[in-house]
């Protein structure tokens, strides 16, 4: 379980808060979606978790232990990250990717235990990308490197680790440039990762896939929460529209029944067309 | 990277060395290499090959080897292709050293100009990491690459104002430093190369596993719970030492530390330990070679050793390029 108790936090030199009170938790065996418009606080979510931001109040803690009192080591083997942009300077082999994934777990000089070998064929098991794992990181499509970047994350924060429970996984934005059958594949690979028992947080603007495969959805607005809960309870366009600030309607997906987003023209506010 | 191309690479540098032992005004033959360093020969070569040969040859190696490492770890943790020790500030530092040296006259055969370059050396390196420092921008290190530059370029113009008006014979001895050379070896310098190297090549090869994670960004690095600008830092203090002792031991060389990693990365070594034991590999046979053509091209003339790298590194790398391309 990942949870954030009233959060603040500031940037040196920054005029205000980033983060103002923020209150989250992603539970065990959920897929726990953060939302919101850019600058909303998202990304510096995913940093003070890392501690690469320092709280001015509040907690971040991992299974109920302050990341604070933890190195930062200590952190990375207890959550994974994938964050949102990351590009190998110079090409590795998807295998030898993935298994940098177990970098905290291991000593300065430890070769590769059976523990991190089961690690990471689990976790190539589990993403799918078993026909990449020879292939260079140079040599992926967008969705492929999605998918190797999460198996990286779950050698790092593997289901069937020394501790007790799952992975621990945060994704910000892993969906970006991605088509709608990448996309789906990896919001499938996430939800699956819940049901098997991880705890999943996933910072995303797909509102309309949140809807369908998170349990929880917190929306951030200017650093503050502006709703959580189940997504039907906080999709709704009045919440949404003073968000976002801009019109729009929920309805309804046909397919499904879950709710929709459908962002309006700008000319549509002033009433000038439908 | 294949085992046997790893033998390749070893047998190079065998026999490029045992090349470098035997060619010389004095020729010998290979056999008589191997009974002379055995200690089976006449006086004469035992002494030829002991005291002369085999010195260069080592400090020649150990630049090389020391250059291409620096280079290796610096494009990887600061995640630049071009990166490399004299880019970031250590040349620039290291020639205003022996540029002051000089101008005191110290430009004798003396230690005061290796201790004045290797002085400037480090007064750059620190003026870098403090320049980073005080910068900020956190976890970013693409701040040490511009403080290195920008040390650089304050460098080569303090050389400059100091060369102005210099008389000629300090210019020509500052010059003739700044190409590089290995002809003044002897095992004194030698030993005092061979100390920093071990200590700064173990150093970078327990952190090879952590300029791993380094080259992938700082997000990901912190995601795996490493600082990335403190790691950059740090691996950029022992790179500097690698390419400090190099100046003092032989003046500038350049190229080797910019393209001996790519060239170690063109034959399939990918992560940073194996990159760092073939980019030694290939460094000290490439400077070893380099320094037979040096002495042996307008002999009794020796040329510039920083020349002869680019002259024989830039084709070898082009092909490389064609071959990847």
């Amino acid at each position: 379980m990942i949870a954030f108790r009233d959060v603040s936090a500031r940037y040196p030199g920054a005029p205000g808060n980033a983060l103002q009170g923020v209150t989250l938790v992603a539970e065990r065996g959920a897929v726990t979606a953060v939302a919101g418009p850019n600058g909303s606080g998202k990304s510096t979510l995913v940093r003070a978790l890392l501690r690469s931001v320092s709280l001015s109040s509040g907690l971040v803690t991992i299974e109920g232990v302050d990341v604070h009192t933890l190195s930062r080591r200590a952190v990375a083997r207890r959550v994974a990250v994938v964050p949102q942009r990351e590009e190998p300077a110079f090409p590795l082999l998807v295998r030898d990717y993935v298994a940098i994934g177990r970098y905290p777990h291991s000593g300065l000089w430890g070769a590769p235990t059976a523990a991190d070998m089961r690690a990471i064929e689990a976790a190539v098991t589990r993403a799918g990308i078993e026909p990449l794992t020879g292939r260079r990181t140079d040599q992926l499509s967008g969705g492929e490197w999605q998918r190797v970047r999460i198996a990286r994350a779950l050698a790092q924060s593997p289901e069937d680790g020394s501790r007790p429970g799952a992975a621990a996984i945060v994704l910000d934005e892993p969906t970006t440039f991605l088509d709608v059958a990448h996309e789906m594949a990896v919001f499938e690979l996430l939800a699956g990762l819940a049901r098997a028992g991880a705890a999943v947080l996933l910072v995303t603007h797909q509102l309309n896939l949140v809807a369908r495969f998170a349990d929880h959805m917190v929306l951030l607005h200017r650093g503050s929460v502006a709703a959580s809960g189940a997504p039907g309870d906080v999709m709704q366009a009045s919440i949404l529209e003073r968000v976002y600030e801009w019109p729009l309607v929920v309805t309804r997906d046909p397919a499904v029944g879950a709710p929709t987003l459908v962002p309006l023209r700008s000319s549509a506010a002033a009433g000038t067309r439908p | 990277m294949r085992s046997r191309t790893w033998l390749l690479a070893i047998a190079a540098l065998i026999m490029v060395s045992a090349l470098g032992i035997a060619v010389g005004p004095t020729p010998l033959s290979l056999h008589d290499v191997v009974l002379a360093l055995m200690g089976r020969a006449d006086a004469a070569t035992v002494a030829i090959v002991r005291a002369i040969r085999l010195p260069r040859v080592a400090l020649a190696a150990l630049v090389g080897a020391a250059l291409a490492v620096s280079g290796a770890v610096l494009q990887g943790s600061l995640r630049n292709p071009l990166a490399e020790p004299y880019l970031l500030g250590v040349s620039g530092g290291a020639a205003v050293g022996a540029v002051l040296a000089v101008s005191a006259g110290l430009g004798g055969s003396g230690v005061g100009l290796p201790l004045a370059a290797f002085a400037g050396a480090v007064g750059a390196v620190v003026l870098v990491l403090t320049i980073a420092r005080a910068a900020g921008a956190r976890g970013d290190p693409r701040v040490l690459l511009m403080a290195g530059v920008i040390v650089g370029a304050f460098a080569n113009a303090v050389i400059m104002v100091a060369l102005a008006n210099a008389p000629v014979s300090a210019v020509r001895g500052a010059t003739w430093w700044m190409m590089g050379s290995a002809a003044d070896a002897t095992w004194e310098r030698v030993v005092w190369l061979a100390l920093p190297v071990a200590v700064a090549g173990a150093a970078l090869l327990t952190w090879g596993r952590e300029i791993d994670v380094l080259a992938l960004g700082e997000d990901a690095a912190a995601s795996l719970g490493i600082d990335a600008s403190r790691a950059a830092r740090r691996v950029y203090f022992a790179s500097a030492v690698l390419a400090a002792a190099t100046v003092a031991a032989a003046g500038l060389i350049g190229f080797v530390g910019l393209v001996v990693p790519h060239i170690a990365r063109a034959a399939g070594v990918r992560q940073q330990r194996p990159l760092i034991v073939a980019a030694a590999l290939i460094g000290a046979t490439l400077l070893v070679g380099a320094d037979i053509v040096a002495r042996t091209v307008a002999r009794p003339a020796e040329l510039p050793l920083g020349a002869i790298t680019a002259l024989i590194g830039v084709p070898f790398f082009l092909l490389q390029l064609r071959r990847l391309g």
